[in-house]
């Protein structure tokens, strides 16, 4: 397969979860846009994985722990929002300045 | 050959519904639609030999953070308004930046890896992956559970907030 496939991929939803969370206004949808980017990054690692081929699997064990963070920080990310919202009542990003 | 079809397919697949989920004037269907992303992307995963990660993905990311996701919607949304999922008033310079970035990225990959082509050689299984990961990879892992552990203890101490300072 060509090297440039999956790369490409990558870097075309990197741009779609770029646009994500520039552009929403719902913080909640704004970190679709975050998972989506990571999403690229996870599609590289295991390319370079794949194509480099060492025992040691250095792009899917960080892969792998990539995905652990990104649960954490979502996890975090929707502890704030919900924070935010029970001060706020809104998660408009355009309206919320000061989270508390 | 075949392969290659695939992954093809996947990747219009995996494109498409990306770019529902952050159009997407429905907040839920949004959500769903990042689904059938993260799907593909799985899919992808399995093509190039990465068993175990693709099972990883669906399970944590199908599983776990589209849940988190679709309950924090339904928590947070206010009665009186419609479900909308407007964008803000900068929607048009963030198209731009996000083509220009994966214009810029995709130059450079161009540039780098044109001709490059690759087999997968060493499959991903679960015991190539744990192998490595207990034996290269042992402190990272245990730096990660940590952090897990963290973010789990400050997920619960922020969304509980000023309940706990009343009392």
């Amino acid at each position: 397969m060509p090297l440039l496939f999956p790369l490409l991929l990558s870097a075309a939803l990197f741009g779609v979860g770029l646009y994500g969370v520039l552009a929403r206004r719902n913080a909640v949808l704004a970190l679709i846009g975050v998972e989506l980017m990571l999403n690229a990054v996870n599609l590289q690692l295991v390319t370079y994985d794949a194509w480099y081929g060492d025992t040691t699997h250095t792009g899917q064990v960080l892969t792998l722990y990539v995905i652990a963070l990104a649960a954490a920080e979502i996890g975090l990310g929707l502890a704030i929002i919900l924070a935010l919202f029970r001060a706020r009542g809104t998660v408009d990003v355009d309206d919320v300045e000061r989270v508390s | 050959m075949i392969a290659e079809i695939l992954f093809v397919f996947l990747g219009v697949v995996a494109l498409a519904t990306g770019v529902l989920a952050v159009a997407s004037r429905h907040l839920m269907h949004a959500a769903l639609w990042l689904v059938v992303t993260l799907g593909a992307v799985a899919g992808t995963f399995l093509l190039l030999g990465a068993e175990l990660l693709a099972w990883v993905q669906v399970l944590v990311y199908v599983g776990a953070v589209v849940v988190l996701i679709v309950f924090a919607l339904m928590l947070t949304r206010r009665p009186t308004a419609v479900a909308s999922a407007e964008v803000t008033k900068n929607s048009r310079p963030a198209a731009v930046v996000s083509v220009l970035a994966t214009l810029g990225l995709t130059a450079v990959f161009a540039v780098t890896f044109g001709g490059s082509r690759f087999e997968v050689r060493r499959l991903g299984t679960a015991e190539n992956i744990g192998s490595a990961i207990f034996t290269e990879w042992v402190l990272a892992f245990e730096v990660l559970s940590v952090v897990l552990l963290v973010a789990l203890i400050a997920a619960i101490v922020i969304a509980r907030g000023t309940e706990a300072g009343e009392h």
